[in-house]
C-alpha cells in the first residue's frame, strides 16, 4: 500500500528531526543539528533491512518514489519563495559577502574531493 | 473577480501544485527548443521560479517572494522547510549507504573547512567595507555561511539591527548564487559523483542553494549534498557566536 511507503518515510523524518533538535538543544543552540541527515541515513537504513526481510512491495516503495520524484517540483516552489529582491538590491558589501565566500570553497572542493578518492584506494 | 481570488487563496497548495506543473511544462519547452536540452529543464524552472520570487518580491516589498501575494500563497507551502525536507530525505531511497561511509571523514572536514571559510571571507569583506567591531564582523561573516546562522549569531552577540540585515541579505545573495552558479561550475570542479557532492554540500552548506543548484546539475547528486549540507546550519551557529567569536575578540582587542 502506499500509505505504508508514506509512513516509513514519515516515520524517518519525525525520528530523524526530532534527533536533531535534542542534538541542538545538547549543545547549547536553538538550531536543529543534522535532523535531515538522520532522517536520511535511517531510511538508508531501514530501506534496506525491509528489503532483505521482503517487506517492501512495489507499491510500499512508490510510496517514498513519488515524493522523490516531486523533489524537484518542491525545490521551484521553494525558489519562488526566496527573498531574491534583497539579494538584488542589497548593496555592495551584502553581494561580496555572499560571493566571495562561494568562489573560496568552489576552489576548495577539488583538492578536498582528491582527498577523499585517494582515501578509497586505500 | 473576488470570488475566483478567494477560492485561489483558500485552495493555495494546490493551486501551487498547478502552477509548478505548467512552470516545468514551460521550461521542458524551453530547454528542447530554444538551448537544444544544453541548459536542463529543472535548471530554468528554478530560475524560472526565482524570477518570479523576484517579481513578488518587487510588488509586495515582502520577504516571501511570489508566495506574499496572496493568491499564490500556496507556494509558501508548497516550498517551505517541511515538505522541502520531507522530499529531500526521500532522495536517500536510491543512496549509497558505502559512498557516504566512505566519504563520512571528508564529508565532516569539508563542514568545518567550509563555515571557517566562509566565516572568514565574510569578515575580510566587511573589513573592506569599513567595519571594524568585533560584533558585526562575526555576525557579517556568520551571514556569509547562511542566512539562517547570522541573524542567529548577531541575536547571540547583541548586533545592530543593519548589520543582521545585511548579514542576512549575504546569506540570500549564497543561497541564490549557488542556485544559479551551480550547474556552470560543476564542469570545472569536477562535480559529476557523489564523493564530490558531499564535499560540495559541506563547503557551501546553504541547503536550499546546494539541493536546488545539484537539482539543477544532476538530480541524482542531491542526497549526498543534502546529507552534509543539513549539518552545515546548525554547527554554524555552534561556532559562530562561539569560538569563532571569541577569536575575533582576541585578534581585535
Amino acid at each position: 500500500m502506499i500509505i505504508y511507503g508514506v509512513a516509513i518515510l514519515a516515520f524517518c523524518y519525525v525520528i530523524g528531526q526530532l534527533f536533531g533538535e535534542f542534538l541542538g538543544k545538547a549543545i547549547g543552540i536553538d538550531a536543529n543539528v543534522g535532523g535531515v541527515g538522520f532522517a536520511m541515513l535511517l531510511l538508508i537504513i531501514l530501506s534496506d533491512w525491509f528489503n532483505k526481510k521482503g517487506f517492501l512491495d512495489r507499491n510500499t516503495e512508490n510510496g517514498i518514489m513519488f515524493w522523490n520524484q516531486m523533489y524537484i517540483p518542491i525545490v521551484v516552489a521553494m525558489s519562488a519563495t526566496q527573498n531574491v529582491r534583497v539579494a538584488v538590491s542589497s548593496g555592495f558589501i551584502a553581494v561580496l559577502a555572499g560571493l566571495v565566500p562561494i568562489v573560496i570553497c568552489a576552489i576548495t572542493i577539488p583538492i578536498l574531493a582528491k582527498l577523499s578518492k585517494n582515501t578509497q584506494l586505500d | 473577480m473576488e470570488i475566483i481570488a478567494k477560492f485561489l487563496e483558500k485552495n493555495g497548495l494546490v493551486v501551487a501544485f498547478l502552477l509548478v506543473g505548467i512552470i516545468i511544462y514551460v521550461s521542458g519547452i524551453i530547454s528542447d527548443k530554444l538551448t537544444n536540452k544544453k541548459i536542463p529543464a529543472s535548471a530554468i524552472a528554478i530560475l524560472i521560479g526565482l524570477i518570479l520570487a523576484y517579481i513578488g518580491g518587487v510588488y509586495t516589498r515582502g520577504e516571501k517572494g511570489i508566495a506574499d501575494i496572496k493568491i499564490f500563497s500556496g507556494f509558501g507551502m508548497m516550498g517551505g522547510s517541511m515538505l522541502r525536507d520531507f522530499a529531500i530525505v526521500s532522495t536517500a531511497m536510491g543512496a549509497s549507504f558505502l559512498v557516504m561511509k566512505r566519504t563520512g571523514w571528508v564529508g565532516a572536514l569539508s563542514l568545518f573547512l567550509g563555515i571557517v571559510l566562509s566565516f572568514l571571507s565574510g569578515v575580510l569583506v566587511a573589513l573592506l567595507g569599513g567595519y571594524t567591531d568585533a560584533i558585526s564582523l562575526t555576525t557579517i561573516g556568520a551571514g556569509a555561511c547562511t542566512y539562517i546562522v547570522g541573524p542567529v549569531t548577531g541575536a547571540a552577540i547583541g548586533a545592530n539591527s543593519d548589520v543582521m540585515a545585511l548579514s542576512i541579505a549575504a546569506g540570500v545573495v549564497k543561497a541564490v548564487a549557488v542556485t544559479i552558479g551551480t550547474p556552470f561550475i560543476a564542469k570545472y570542479i569536477g562535480l559529476n559523483n557523489p564523493h564530490t557532492a558531499m564535499v560540495f554540500g559541506g563547503l557551501m552548506g546553504t541547503t536550499s542553494g546546494v539541493t536546488a543548484g545539484l537539482a539543477a546539475t544532476d538530480p541524482k547528486l542531491v542526497p549526498y549534498g543534502a546529507l552534509t549540507a543539513t549539518f552545515y546550519t546548525g554547527l554554524g551557529c555552534l561556532f559562530c557566536p562561539s569560538i569563532l567569536f571569541l577569536l575575533m575578540k582576541i585578534i581585535l582587542d
